[in-house]
């Protein structure tokens, strides 16, 4: 394989962000910068001529840094790519050939020069590039052919100072750059779908804290580093996640003593999103992330979330909210969730639900049964917001 | 105060075991195998600790094999002789409350052609002798039994069952899945019929990845392991030196003034079973005295779910196990439970608490008193 010494980053909706492109343009690289390291290896990741290149400045591992940049929200596509001097238009032909030859055994394909020039004074515009090298590869491989329309390899040729040769493109997460959009604060369970609402939310270049309700001992320490786990993965694309462990076993013994229990998870979860809600406003989180889908679970019909909605005045985003179970299995194994999230241990959503719970709630009767806990509720919950747990996850 | 009541699960290595196996690795750390002076001097750990191990048995030190421990020992002996006698027959028996790795393996070879008879259990954890006599043919080569059930401390009658497989047929293996009960109960495999038996060390305080298979040497057994041709090629790779250095200690340990340790288990177990069955709707599936193990103590919790029960009682420092510890796993439902009559709820309401020898009064008098102060709020808060 050839031993490539520059990525070339692109990258999509960054382009068209007006006079705050270079913001988007410096958290994304920034970003990179980040990611590169936990790989081996020396980078240099620059910006220019409003490209962004990272640059191997020591030997390093290529799957490694593939992997890394491949966690980078902003990115759409990593483009493993040659630098050559310019020493003349017949030096750069050989180049081209001997890059095409190592990189394509099987020469039985397709292919067009796509070649852009940055430089001007560069002898020859990039038209009269693109059909004189056409002709060098023709000449050197006779089995290859071009289509101009559907090529096989696109073999891009850019002029700038030194000259760039790839062909291939490695997709991206695409996405926005993590830091560009603010802070979410979200609600973190054990389970299959919060880990891909965070993942989602921070692809749309979202800061992410977590909120993750405990509940010893009817749920164990394994479930807890469960959680950690799973936030460690978000963070892969997040960025670190600060972790909020509330215990919340003595509220939801309180509820489970006064309240009608097929009431139980409504009204818990009210409670839950009323923590969330001031975790947030105290660490500057501008909305709440959960992995709702309309009509998974009891809790999770339009009614419930209507219901559940009332008890916060912050918006609540649930990116998952019309995806199949399926659909959202596929984002987690990708995101590589799925076998976490899968482990057996109960979180507290199990332990504590009602036989035949709610599944149509009314407000004004949830209202009514949480008159129960009015006494002591308010209490409870400043007690939980100020004494959680804070585990910083990177 | 802590309270660690999990000793079938694990026990706290002994500080001389410690001491003796950082030796091993720091100062006589040779391979036994190397022809010079610090090979000779590794290997003389080796032949220590396996002839205070066979004396134990009052067997001979040639008979034992140093595995990984019990999980390696019961595959060793189990697809070992399987392996040597598919000529004369394709059948086993076992029974339904094996340990996993009795039941995993058992699996392994019924996909490669044996079949597998599973004895039943009665009511208190025991083979039916019966069902072994019907299950007997021309073609069973293997009969594997446990000598202590790890989820109730179950004795199953081994001798009885030794003897009525010899009579059938002298030449059917008998092994035995000792891990349970090896230094704490007196084995002697030979007067007992027993041609095989499986140990593992970090249940008698000796280090994790120790263990031994001790095989008569009338029986002839396949290895499972292949490369060097270390212990005589039945168990090939380098001696793990120090742990089995340490598990000879760790046996030395066991065996010395055992009578009088086995009686102070024993007499705590009786304590500890009169103490919680005081408590209401409290029922044990454990024997008193000699009827059962000594340091094993499992116990029905109704209405309280085991898993809620074991958190609550770490939150107090005291340590157990709902059911089989293994079994955490991967949640199944006990079959030794379900075999002994239990019923689902009954099941996921029990909790194991297991001895070793160095476990106090003080500690039992604990852990009842704390369940005591806590069993009526977890029932209260239960599934309804």
């Amino acid at each position: 394989m050839i031993d490539f010494k520059s990525f070339l980053i692109k990258y999509a909706e960054i382009g068209v962000k007006g006079k705050n492109r270079y913001l988007f343009e410096d958290a994304l690289v920034k970003n990179i910068v980040k990611s590169l390291e936990s790989a081996d290896g020396e980078f240099k990741v620059r910006k220019e001529d409003g490209r962004i290149y990272v640059d191997a400045m020591s030997a390093y591992d290529y799957d490694e840094v593939i992997n890394a940049l491949s966690h980078v929200f902003g990115i759409v596509g990593i483009c493993p790519m040659i630098q050559v001097e310019d020493n003349g238009f017949d030096d750069l032909k050989e180049k081209v050939i001997a890059y095409m030859d190592e990189m394509y055994p099987d020469k039985n394909t397709t292919f067009k020069v796509y070649s852009r020039r940055a430089r001007k004074n560069y002898p020859l515009n990039s038209q009269e590039i693109n059909m004189d090298m056409g002709e060098a590869v023709l000449d050197a491989f006779p089995d290859i052919r071009v289509d101009v329309h559907n090529p096989k390899i696109m073999l891009n040729i850019e002029i700038r100072k030194q000259i760039n040769i790839y062909s291939e493109t490695i997709p991206g997460p695409g996405g926005m750059p993590v830091g560009t959009a603010g802070k979410a604060m979200l609600l973190l369970s054990g389970g299959i779908d919060s880990p891909v609402a965070g993942y989602m939310i921070a692809k749309r270049g979202v800061e992410l804290e977590a909120v993750y309700f405990h509940t010893p001992p009817y749920t164990s320490e394994r479930a807890k580093q469960k959680v950690v786990d799973l936030a460690q993965k978000v963070a892969a694309y997040s960025g670190n996640i600060k972790l909020n462990v509330v215990d919340f076993t003595d509220i939801q013994m309180y509820i489970f003593e006064k309240c009608p229990h097929e009431e139980l998870t409504i009204i818990m979860k009210r409670v839950m999103y009323k923590i969330a809600e001031k975790l947030a406003k105290k660490n500057g989180a501008l909305g709440l992330v959960t992995g709702e889908s309309i009509g998974q679970v009891s809790s999770q019909t339009m009614q419930s979330l209507a219901v559940i909605d009332e008890n916060t005045d912050m918006p609540v985003y649930r990116p998952v909210i019309a995806f199949d179970k399926q659909d959202i299995v596929d984002i987690s194994i990708k995101i590589d969730t799925y076998d976490i999230s899968t482990q057996p241990y109960e979180d507290c959503c199990t332990t504590f639900v009602a036989k035949h719970p709610v599944t149509k709630p009314n407000i004004n009767v949830i209202k009514h049964s949480e008159l129960k806990i009015a006494d002591k509720i308010d209490e409870m919950i400043e007690e939980a917001v100020n004494t959680v747990e804070v585990i910083e996850v990177r | 105060m802590e309270a660690y009541l999990d000793n079938s699960a694990t026990t706290r290595v002994s500080d001389t075991v410690k001491d003796l196996m950082v030796k091993v690795m720091t100062e006589d750390y040779g391979n036994p195998s190397s022809l010079h002076m610090k090979g000779v001097e590794a290997e003389r750990y080796i032949r220590e600790a396996t002839e205070c191990i066979a004396k134990t048995m009052k067997v001979e030190p040639k008979e034992i094999i140093y595995t990984s421990g019990g999980t390696e020992s019961n595959n060793l002996a189990l697809i070992g002789t399987a392996m040597a006698n598919k000529r004369a027959g394709n059948h086993i028996i076992t029974s339904d409350i094996e340990h996993a790795s009795v039941l995993a393996t058992m699996k392994f070879l019924e996909e490669n052609g044996f079949r597998i008879t599973y004895l039943p259990v009665d009511n208190n954890g025991h083979v039916v002798i019966e069902t072994l006599k019907e299950a007997l043919c021309d073609e069973t080569i293997l009969v594997s039994i446990m000598h202590v059930n790890n989820e109730i401390g179950a004795i199953e009658p081994v001798e009885e069952i030794s003897k009525i497989v010899k009579a059938y047929n002298p030449s059917i293996v008998f092994h035995v899945d000792a891990i349970q009960s090896y230094g704490k109960l007196v084995i002697h495999p030979k007067k007992m019929g027993i041609d095989m038996l499986s140990v593992s060390g970090h249940k008698i305080h000796g280090p994790k990845g120790s263990g031994f298979l001790y095989v008569s040497s009338k029986v002839k057994i396949k290895p499972v392991i292949f490369g060097g041709g270390q212990q005589k090629g039945m168990r090939s790779g380098t001696e793990n030196v120090p742990a089995i250095a340490g598990l000879g200690l760790a046996v030395r340990e066991a065996y010395a003034d055992f009578e009088d340790k086995i009686l102070r288990m024993q007499e705590l177990k009786d304590y500890f079973i009169d103490r919680i069955t005081s408590l209401e709707n409290v029922t044990v599936n454990s024997k008193k005295g000699t009827d059962g193990a000594p340091h094993i103590i499992s116990v029905t919790f109704n209405g309280v779910r085991s898993e809620v029960m074991l958190h609550s009682l770490e939150g107090k420092n005291i340590y157990v196990s709902s059911g089989s510890a293994c079994s955490s796993n991967k949640p199944a439902v006990s079959r030794t439970l379900k075999g002994i009559g239990l019923d689902e709820k009954q099941i996921d309401s029990t909790i194991r608490f297991s001895l070793c020898y160095d476990s106090t009064k003080e500690e039992l008098d604990y852990a009842v008193s704390t369940i005591e102060g806590m069993i009526d709020m977890l029932r209260k808060f239960t599934k309804r």
